[in-house]
């Protein structure tokens, strides 16, 4: 695959990158105004839904699909909401695109709103991108100026307005729907569903929300056809009906203990094992990886000896973890103690848990607690099974919680404790080793 | 017609919308629940009510959803099936429970709420006998000042939002929110504003644990000591259903009872705080008669043979010149029978009905953010503060066919033709019913017999004063704004030696027995007849519409 081409990222790091000029000059905007001209809503909608696009934000949800759930023939007004809280630790994949080549992303909310109807489109960053919010701004500014934004876009009868909106600093604001409550002004708890944003989301309308990758995705699809698109990545699994592919490229963060942390775009279903020797420039100091976090903090972690699962959709769930995530891969080396690494993902969760549900609110406390404790060699050989428990029985999956946050909160958990058990009770008995940290932030 | 089938109890529910809670609460299996409240939005957060739901499909086969749900979130429809015991189920419960219990203190030995704390029943009834936590507990500081009825004790607080969801969609003064997050999580107020609106007690009965308590019950009592009642509110004409709680007859509290057709769930502060004049020291227990050197007890048979011989003197002289005052705060049945007594001797008595105090103007709930009433009116605080205008006023209607006010008694007063006047009163020292220029005006009439609670400027003025006996003390009937008939029980026995109103008009008739209010009910639905809803003689649990509506 080192011939692979990048496609999202091929203007990164070129002078002009930020700017409409160099965009245009690029080809920028030359899609958008073909298919504002010559094809209808439900056209650049089916084409999505062709392609087998499949949302970057995490849950993999087919975005055609999305798209279609809007009610037919709503007097409007529907919005677009784009979902830049990318707030899952170890991400920074929407980061370069919004911060290097803003009017990429921009491309795809005209389109995607033109597709699902849109007037109005919300770019919620998260609080800490400011120079994303900036580069954004500025990309809005001069798309207006262009006559890319407002009335009558290129002379179209389709209108759009898109305004910028700076997150609120949680974690839960990337869930779909506490972004929207966090979008109109509230505390960012998620809501019960049914009914879906697509039919009452912000401000009680019917609303799309989408991750900039996925929208800077429409752009290529439009550009350059379904065919194109799904001869990158990995067909549908023959055996599994329900099994929607993993086409595409994707935008891989790798981090961690490896000597050439970064992002990389390659086609779904590179091998984990791939990414960290050959993109990753392999595991740093000469060390050998002990294991890796395959998609972003709520996934789960896994031991070197499974990393040659692909990264697609359903790779990692072949070796129990939960999902492709935001494919945000991070490496530990074999020094690093598997107590620690639970630890801090546990304060993590423990710390962003919105507060709403009850299994997830006290749960991932709890576990932190226990977690906690562990660490300062007063575990108990139960605190295993009982972290087991709790991380089991919150979430979505078991039908306690109203979102998936509580499920992130569990895979790690129960994932590291499955499959780093003889450690963990090698940890209990021993204790921690002399000069560990112990002092490293207790509670959060 | 749609059939639910809870727990393979086959329940029909209607055409109604209901969730799951709801329907087993129809086939009489309880789902424990947290959060909601059938007064305010679903966000189906304390995961309690986990349940199994599926369908039952035309061929028998029943298919059960793989994973718990929320009852209350889950709507049911025709062949819908829920398990409340199913393994699944239940283990889910035990798992919020435990974790409901990570971070709560336990001290229900110091708690108000324990003995009627959800968080007690529903762990004896569903959760584990111990905890599996061994670390420290949260221990986040009180907040007593949170309002100037209510205090908050953050660490017992489990988080359902009802309070916070109250104050935003009843009251809609929206001053509890929440701060922080995960199990940090608090209920606060915004520095500077306090929880002070009209109905701001009211978190403290949806608080389903002891976080939020009432100032004024605080430390009182332990609740499994208190003797529970169903009585009506007196404040005001809304006429609130509520509980009225006592031990060994001292009023503890009220608190509201449920009532579709009066108020629905909740009730007022001032209402709710209102009983404080039953338990008054002030209180008068024995009759008086003003001598030359002032007043003097004097026994019960006495004032009331008083009564009547000064009643019958004037009477026998010119009928027209006996007047009687029934306050909007007599019972039904009081009203009745005193009205009653004074017919019984002449035709020509004159009745009238007693002033109405009124405040304003009806105050409506929700308000908005600058607390202005909004439209979708959820409660309403009546600007009249008595309970039975139109009970009184149709019993003095049925018997004074020429109608008479209260200023015609205040113009006969000046003109000295007012010779006898029995004033019935009852009204609360925060609303009085008689301003002092009523007072002087009647203190002219020479035989001026006023029935009362308390020392008022009235009272000092008259020849004879009756101790009244508190709402809470007697049994009988009002009618609120909107023509509800509501039926109290006694609370409590009234205070030592002390005989009811009823008592009090029943000796002046010459009646014998004891009051009961039943029969007199029957009695007057059967004389009366827009109030003859009363002839069953019970108005059940949530009254009965009468004629007299507005």
């Amino acid at each position: 695959m080192a011939t692979y081409e990048p496609v999202l990222l091929r203007r990164i790091g070129r002078p002009e990158c930020q700017g409409i000029e160099g965009y245009r000059a690029d080809g920028g905007y030359k899609t958008l105004e073909r298919v504002l001209k010559e094809l209808t809503s439900e056209q650049v909608t089916n084409q999505v839904k062709d392609s087998g696009l499949r949302g970057r934000g995490g849950a993999g949800f087919p975005t055609g699909l999305k798209w279609t759930f809007l009610p037919k023939g709503h007097p409007g007004p529907i919005y677009l909401c784009v979902n830049c809280d990318e707030s899952e630790p170890c991400t920074f994949n929407n980061r370069v695109l919004v911060e290097k080549d803003p009017h990429q992303v921009l491309e795809g909310i005209i389109l995607a709103s033109y597709a699902i109807r849109a007037t109005t489109a919300y770019f919620y960053i998260r609080y800490e991108y400011g120079h994303g919010m900036r580069q954004m701004q500025k990309a809005i500014d001069e798309a207006y100026s262009a006559g890319l934004l407002g009335k009558n876009i290129l002379g179209t009868s389709f209108s759009l307005d898109v305004f910028v909106h700076r997150g609120a600093a949680a974690y839960i604001c990337g869930e779909e729907t506490g972004l929207i409550e966090s979008l109109e002004g509230k505390r960012a708890w998620p809501r019960i569903k049914p009914p879906f944003p697509a039919i009452e989301g912000a401000f009680r309308k019917p609303t799309i929300v989408n991750n900039p990758e996925t929208l800077a995705n429409v752009v290529h699809i439009m550009e350059r056809g379904v065919d194109w698109f799904k001869s990158i990545g990995v067909p549908p699994d023959p055996k599994n009906p329900r099994d929607a592919g993993s086409y595409g490229p994707k935008l891989y963060c790798i981090s961690g203990h490896v000597n050439k942390p970064g992002i990389v775009e390659l086609p779904m279903g590179v091998t984990l094992r791939e990414l960290v020797e050959n993109h990753g420039g392999g595991v740093w100091k000469g060390r050998k990886a002990k294991g890796a976090i395959p998609g972003g903090n709520s996934m789960g972690i896994i031991p070197e000896s499974e990393f040659d699962i692909p990264l697609d959709f359903n790779g990692p769930g072949t070796v129990k973890a939960l999902g492709l995530g935001t494919a945000a891969v991070t490496i530990f080396d074999d020094q690093t103690s598997i107590v620690d690494v639970l630890h801090n993902l546990c304060r993590f969760f423990a710390h962003e848990s919105c507060g709403q549900c009850t299994p997830c609110r006290e749960g991932t406390g709890w576990m932190l607690k226990i977690v906690e404790r562990i660490r300062r060699g007063q575990g108990r050989r139960e605190d295993l099974d009982i972290l087991e428990e709790v991380a089991d029985r919150i979430g979505i999956m078991p039908g306690t919680t109203i979102c998936g946050l509580a499920d992130g909160a569990g895979w790690p958990v129960k994932t590291a404790i499955r499959k780093f058990r003889p450690e963990f009770e090698s940890y209990l008995k021993s204790g921690p080793r002399q000069g560990v940290r112990l002092q490293m932030a207790q509670s959060h | 017609m749609a059939t639910v089938l809870v727990n393979d109890i086959s329940v029909d529910i209607g055409d109604e919308k209901l969730n799951c809670v709801q329907a087993a609460q129809r086939a009489g299996v309880t789902i424990p629940h947290y959060c909601w409240h059938p007064a305010l939005s679903v966000v189906a957060s304390c995961r309690m009510c986990l349940v199994m739901v599926g369908e039952k499909k035309p061929d028998g086969s029943i298919a059960m959803q793989p994973k718990v749900v929320p009852g209350c979130q889950t709507p049911v429809k025709d062949g819908t099936v829920i398990q409340t015991m199913d393994p699944m189920a239940t283990t889910a419960q035990k798992a919020t429970l435990e974790n409901l219990l990570l971070n709560h203190p336990l001290d229900c030995p110091v708690c108000d709420k324990a003995g009627e704390c959800l968080l007690q029943d529903y762990s004896f009834k569903f959760g584990n006998a111990s905890s599996r936590m061994v670390d420290e507990k949260n221990t986040p500081p009180n907040k007593p000042d949170i309002g100037a009825n209510v205090s908050l004790f953050t660490d017992r607080c489990i988080m359902c939002s009802r309070c916070v969801r109250f104050t935003r969609e009843v009251a809609g003064t929206a001053e509890l929110h929440v701060v922080q997050r995960g199990n940090h999580s608090e209920i606060d107020i915004f520095p500077g504003h306090p929880l002070d609106n009209k109905l701001a007690t009211n978190v403290v009965d949806l608080c389903p644990v002891g976080a939020l308590a009432s100032k004024d019950f605080l430390y009182k009592q332990r609740v499994w000591n208190l003797k529970t009642v169903n009585s009506v509110c007196t404040g005001c004409s809304t006429g609130c259903s509520i509980h009225l709680d006592t031990n060994k007859d001292v009023v503890y509290r009220l608190r509201p009872r449920f009532n579709p057709r009066a108020q629905g769930h909740f009730m007022c502060d001032e209402g709710r705080l209102g009983y404080h004049q039953v338990n008054s020291s002030q209180r008068f227990r024995k009759p008086l008669e003003r001598g030359e050197s002032g007043t003097r007890p004097i026994e019960w048979s006495a004032a009331v043979a008083s009564v009547d011989r000064g009643f019958r003197q004037v009477s026998g002289v010119d009928p027209g010149n006996a007047w009687f005052v029934l306050s909007p705060f007599l019972t039904l049945e009081e009203a009745w029978l005193l009205a009653s007594y004074a017919r019984s001797v002449s035709p020509f008595v004159r009745i009238v009905s007693g002033p109405v105090p009124r405040v304003g103007e009806d105050d409506t709930y929700p308000k908005d953010r600058k607390g202005r009433p909004a439209s979708n009116i959820k409660f309403t605080i009546r600007a009249e503060k008595c309970p039975n205008r139109k009970g009184v006023e149709t019993i003095v209607s049925h018997f004074q066919k020429t109608p008479l006010s209260f200023g015609d008694l205040l113009q006969a007063c000046d003109a000295g033709s007012a010779h006898f006047v029995y004033v019935t009163g009852g009204y609360s020292s925060a609303h009085p019913g008689f301003r002092v220029d009523d007072a002087d005006k009647l203190s002219k009439v020479p035989n001026l017999i006023v029935h009362d609670l308390m020392p008022s400027a009235l009272t000092d003025r008259a020849n004879i004063v009756i101790p009244s006996a508190a709402f809470s003390e007697k049994e009988g009937t009002y009618v609120n704004h909107a023509g509800l008939a509501q039926s109290t029980v006694a609370g409590c026995v009234p205070l030592r030696g002390m005989r009811t109103d009823g008592q009090v008009f029943l000796d002046l008739l010459g009646r014998k027995g004891l009051v009961r209010a039943e029969e007199i009910r029957k009695e007057i639905g059967k004389a009366v007849s827009v109030l003859a809803a009363l002839a069953q003689g019970s108005t059940g649990e949530f009254g009965v519409f009468t004629g007299s509506g507005s």
